[in-house]
């Protein structure tokens, strides 16, 4: 315990309570390690905006839920009137719903953002470890927040997006269609889902939301910010102790974060008061029409931000089973001439057993692996990279060229996700998601090779 | 930073719309102008509750929200509430939903959305309605005696009929490019029973329902505008602020 402290008799009256207040709470002690003497790299850029906006988005998102939770009723008999309701005879409440339907997709659009900034940067990289898994956690979470929440309108879309992703679950095998009977708490998406999905995107995932946004500052704070240089500013330290290449956050980079919060609600504001639905990207026009559950509707896509996921879980056929078969036995031949020994029976044996299981379960159990496995291995991304440079500014350009491409899969994946199913969108999307798994998967090999640019001692930074 | 917004705009610009409602005919444009026209939508509330709010409800939409299409409390009791309502109730219908099923085939769906949820390849939601408002022609097969083009086989009557009068549609027949027969090619209507309304005035007074139907699906679209070009200013004055201030902070770092 910190020394009881004393103001002095002439104190003012504002130091005299502050002092009162740090005897009995760190504030002081807070305000000093996250904002004023936090040390940021001087040489952020432009990518650095969006991680403050996805804390300003998930405010937004908080704040106009509190609101609709008011006026919304969750239950399957009046679920979609409740929302017109809110759009129609709640003073605002058109505003609010807006607010709230725009804030979800702005969500995904700044953290897939976030996100990609911390794969360019190499921000994922030792000591940083744990605040991209906090990361990819959220991310996880989010993608369960933003599925539960897209029911409770309770319109056509919502009720069958709902009831294909949870059907997903029933190909687990063995226990797949009583795990999909526990989510969905009865035979078909009914009352009992709007219920309980409720219950979750209200409370439960919320809670878990925040908790992790916590972990993932304290855990950022901890280590420091990582710069588009990939240099450590840690490393050269004035006298005092303090990064040469660090300035207070506060209030440098309070200030910086108001102009991107001014310029991303321009964005955001011009979404809701001009084009709310963004063309049926943002409210779906299918989700107008309350939910029939005898009638299903000729094309069913999630929404825009869980499509890329979702073209590599329809990538994923019979034919692609075969395809990751020949990919394993491949991978399982370069693997038995790499090692000796005991070590190649075990190789054998892996590769069979891998077959083997390939080869008994449906394709459809497969496809929601693949979709599952997509998210879950960002998790291990710290430990696939072993390139000896962090940022890509000192990477090979060969490596730019790869990062390029994977944005465009990433993004040709998710507008294939939106279309109806065709031969050859099935064809470019299978050959995608084997660009997306190769990508991480052969990391650890292609990550260290090429000729790397020498990083720099000290940040490059141009006074503004 | 320049670089991030020009991707972002390009981004968008490919956001057209992809969902459902796509094929058969082409819709037409229906005239938006009049959606903010408070005589259009006035005259199109009353085509609403004279032909549409027998069997179509609109239940989340109350007959007092039609002040803010320039109407008062007594006006709206006067003209268009019939049934004994009070103005503060929603727009219901007495129709049962068994009757309805076994009158047309199906249930009249609630109309308090509708040009929200048919936009799709082919245009607004209003577009499509514009054009289905129009289509109707006469077919001596159906129970009705009455089918449309953008809609085959629906099971609603052409409700405006003494307004329009009687349609058919003129088709082409085309070889096939490949020789495998013919195709049909819709080249318009053609009249064949003159209604109360000229073709050019019915398709005004068609326009004017499809702008009161649009405006009913979201009774706030016009205020959201206005407010939106305020709200614009505002931020493009606060973020040049933000900016300003900005640069004169970071002047000190070297």
């Amino acid at each position: 315990m910190a020394d009881f402290k004393t103001a002095p008799a002439d104190a003012s009256a504002g130091v005299k309570f502050m002092t009162w207040v740090d005897n009995r709470f760190p504030a002081t002690k807070l305000y000093k390690e996250h904002l004023s003497e936090y040390y940021a790299p001087k040489n952020f850029n432009a990518w650095y905006f969006f991680g403050s906006l996805a804390l300003l988005v998930l405010v937004i998102q908080i704040v106009t839920g509190i609101f609709l939770v008011m006026h919304y009723k969750p239950d399957a008999a009046v679920a979609f009137a409740s929302v017109e309701y809110i759009m129609r005879d709640v003073p605002w409440g058109w505003l609010i719903r807006y607010m709230h339907s725009t804030g979800a997709s702005a969500f995904f659009v700044v953290v897939y953002l976030h996100m990609y900034r911390g794969l360019i940067y190499g921000s994922y990289r030792k000591p940083r470890e744990l605040v991209w898994i906090f990361g990819c956690a959220i991310f996880l979470c989010l993608m369960a927040e933003a599925f539960m929440g897209y029911l409770l309108p309770w319109g056509q879309m919502s009720y069958w997006g709902a009831q294909v992703i949870v059907n997903l679950f029933a190909a687990v095998p063995f226990v797949g269609p009583d795990l999909a009977l526990l989510i969905r708490g009865d035979y078909v998406v009914g009352d009992a889902t709007l219920n309980r999905f409720f219950s979750f995107h209200v409370i439960a995932v919320p809670l878990v939301l925040l908790g992790l946004v916590v972990a993932h500052i304290i855990a950022l704070h901890e280590v420091g910010s990582n710069n588009p240089d990939g240099v450590e500013i840690k490393a050269k330290k004035n006298d005092k102790g303090i990064p040469l290449d660090g300035i207070p956050f506060h209030p440098y980079y309070t200030v910086h974060d108001i102009f991107g919060v001014g310029m991303f609600l321009m964005v955001f504001c011009a979404i809701i008061f001009f084009g709310p639905e963004l063309g049926g990207y943002f409210l779906e026009y299918n989700n107008f029409i309350p939910a029939d559950p005898l009638k299903t509707p000729p094309h069913i896509a999630p929404v825009w931000y869980f499509t890329p996921f979702y073209s590599m879980l329809r990538a994923t056929t019979d034919v692609m089973v075969n395809v990751l078969c020949v990919v394993i036995g491949l991978a399982g031949l370069i693997s038995l001439a790499a090692v000796k020994g005991k070590a190649r029976i075990a190789v054998a044996v892996g590769v069979l057993v891998a077959v083997a299981l390939l080869k008994t379960f449906d394709a459809k159990f497969w496809g929601v692996v693949v979709m599952g496995g997509a998210v879950i291995i960002l998790f291990f991304l710290p430990w696939l990279d072993n390139s000896p440079v962090k940022s890509i500014r000192y990477r090979p350009s060969w490596h730019k060229t790869l990062y390029g491409i994977f944005v465009v899969f990433f993004v040709v994946l998710g507008y294939l996700g939106i279309q109806p199913p065709s031969d050859i969108g099935t064809l470019v999307s299978q050959v995608g998601t084997l660009f997306y798994f190769g990508f991480f998967l052969l990391m650890p090999w292609w990550s260290t090779i090429g000729t790397f640019k020498p990083v720099p001692d000290r940040v490059n930074f141009a006074a503004h | 930073m320049k670089r991030i917004i020009v991707s972002l705009l390009a981004a968008l610009s490919f956001c057209t719309s992809v969902f459902a409602n796509e094929g058969g005919p082409a819709w037409d444009k229906f005239p938006k102008d009049r959606v903010t026209d408070m005589a259009a939508l006035q005259n199109g509330a009353k085509l609403f509750v004279n032909y549409c709010l027998n069997c179509h409800a609109a239940a989340f939409m109350r007959y007092n929200r039609l002040r803010d299409i320039g109407l008062t409390d007594d006006q709206i009791k006067k003209n268009l509430v019939f049934a004994g309502e009070k103005v503060g109730d929603l727009m219901t219908v007495a129709i049962s939903a068994k009757d309805a099923k076994e009158w047309f085939g199906a249930q009249p769906p609630d109309l308090s959305v509708i040009a929200r949820s048919r936009a799709g390849a082919n245009g607004s939601g209003a577009d499509y309605l514009y054009t289905y408002m129009r289509s109707f022609y006469r077919d001596e097969s159906r129970p009705s005696g009455w089918n449309n083009l953008v809609f085959p086989n629906v099971g609603m009557p052409h409700v405006l009929w003494e307004l329009q009068g009687e349609q058919r549609p003129i088709m082409e027949t085309v070889k096939d490019a490949h020789g495998h027969g013919d195709t049909h090619v819709f080249k318009g209507f053609e009249t064949t029973k003159p209604g109360s309304l000229s073709r050019a005035d019915y398709d005004l007074a068609a326009a004017d329902l499809v702008a009161y139907l649009q405006w009913m699906g979201e009774p706030a679209q016009n205020q959201r505008v206005r407010l939106g070009v305020w709200v614009l200013i505002f931020l493009t004055i606060f973020t040049t602020i933000a900016w300003r201030l900005n640069a004169s902070f970071w002047k000190d770092i070297k």
